[in-house]
């Protein structure tokens, strides 16, 4: 018996599943009479279960976690801060705030480099040295900045240094809190709780009216 | 699934990096296993599937959100692939040894309580055959045989990553199960 030329493409088709109808009815008629033929699909046939089998192998579990920390850094942590916000929109206007707050803050810090102080009655400056004479009474608060502050008289109010020291003499006296800022940070923080002093005065205040 | 998966990339595409990781997650064991069988060494498969969603990632604007994503990654992945073969041919022989290592171990700790010893022994070895024979085929032929019986894709969904014409990806099926069957003939 002489194989048709065309058989082993009609096999193809076949195991495709694109084959007419009038080529599977010349197929399925040969095979029924050809051995060889119907050995020979049947060897397709096991060549493909066996490429079917799968092969026991699983990827690794922080596949994805390493695919993530490959992924460009610029745009991931924007991504990451974009994607955060979108889920905690309450928490990201407050945080968005204190940047912004922050931000302005810490140019603030980083303009005020020159010596200054708060003007008040009874002060002496002498080099970037406040003064509070023996015996004198300076009624508020004193905010000294890059400068220092020697106490020997009475201060009604806080005294607040901001990179500068407090020199408290014996006879000295402070009604209110003394306070030492050296860092960026400190500055910050005691900037957001004046602010939010002021924030909270300007809000009971006007809950007043 | 699909309309789940585009809405991820949109978001990724607003620049919601994390929504790619859920992406990563849908696609990773296909991917990942697609590698495996192309490049027979699991270590490799893992490098060159991370490569495939870097790629995936980076050139995110540039897909096409009316194509499949997993035709989008397929593509790229196997285009890795098959840069990776041509660059290495000579390493070949000892890259399938190593994936049969892999293969064993794996195998081991997944089969230990279903299946007794010979059984394991035998299918391990079987698998370790198999994933040999792949990897001899010519790279044309054995990333659209991996495609078709592997990942299960249709003709017209091979032709498309690969870049084929459907006709072309016929031929070369056809060509490659001949190949197979001459090498798995005796088993
Ligand atoms: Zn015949």
């Amino acid at each position: 018996m002489t194989c048709p030329e065309e058989i082993v493409e009609y096999m193809h088709d076949y195991l495709d599943e694109e084959i007419s109808s009038d080529s599977e009815r010349i197929l399925k008629g040969h095979l029924q009479s050809c051995e060889d033929c119907r050995n020979y699909l049947y060897e397709l046939k096991k060549a493909v279960s066996y490429v079917k089998v799968p092969a026991s192998i699983t990827v690794s579990s922080d596949f994805t976690e390493r695919v993530m920390a490959s992924l460009p850094q610029e745009a991931k942590k924007k991504g990451k801060l974009k994607g955060w916000m979108m889920g905690h929109p309450v928490v990201s206007a407050a945080a968005l705030f204190l940047v912004l707050i922050s931000g302005a803050m810490l140019t603030s810090w980083n303009q005020g480099e020159d010596f200054s102080v708060t003007r008040q009655s009874n002060l002496i400056v002498e080099n970037h040295t406040v003064i509070v004479p023996e015996g004198k009474t300076v009624k508020g608060d004193i905010l000294v900045r890059n400068g220092d502050i020697k106490i020997e008289g009475r201060v009604q109010g806080d005294v607040t240094v901001i990179n500068g020291d407090r020199y408290l003499a014996s006879a000295g006296s402070v009604t209110g809190d003394i306070k030492e800022i050296d860092q960026a940070f400190e500055w910050l923080w005691y900037k957001i709780k004046t602010s939010a002093k002021e924030v909270s005065s300007y809000i009971t205040t006007n809950s007043f009216q | 699934m699909e309309v789940l998966i585009k809405d991820k990339i949109k978001q990724v595409l607003k620049g919601n990096q994390n929504a790619y990781s859920y992406i990563v997650e849908e696609y990773k064991d296909k991917v990942f296993y697609l590698c495996y069988r192309m490049i027979g060494n699991r270590h490799e498969a893992e490098d060159l599937a991370q490569e495939a969603f870097l790629k995936a990632y980076v050139n995110i604007k540039s897909f096409n959100l009316n194509m499949k994503f997993s035709t989008w990654i397929y593509r790229i992945a196997t285009n890795l692939c098959i840069d990776r073969i041509r660059k290495k041919k000579p390493d070949y022989y000892l890259d399938a040894e190593i994936a049969g290592t892999d293969g064993l171990n794996m195998y081991s700790q997944l089969a230990s309580d279903t299946e007794s010893p010979e059984n394991e022994v035998e299918s391990m070895e079987m698998q370790e055959t198999i994933q040999n024979e792949i990897l001899k085929l010519p790279e044309k032929y054995r990333s659209v045989i991996i495609l078709k019986y592997i990942e299960d894709l249709s003709l017209k969904e091979i032709s498309d990553p690969l870049d084929l014409p459907v006709g072309t990806v016929k031929t070369r099926i056809h060509r490659g199960r001949e190949a197979l069957r001459l090498q798995l003939r005796h088993l």
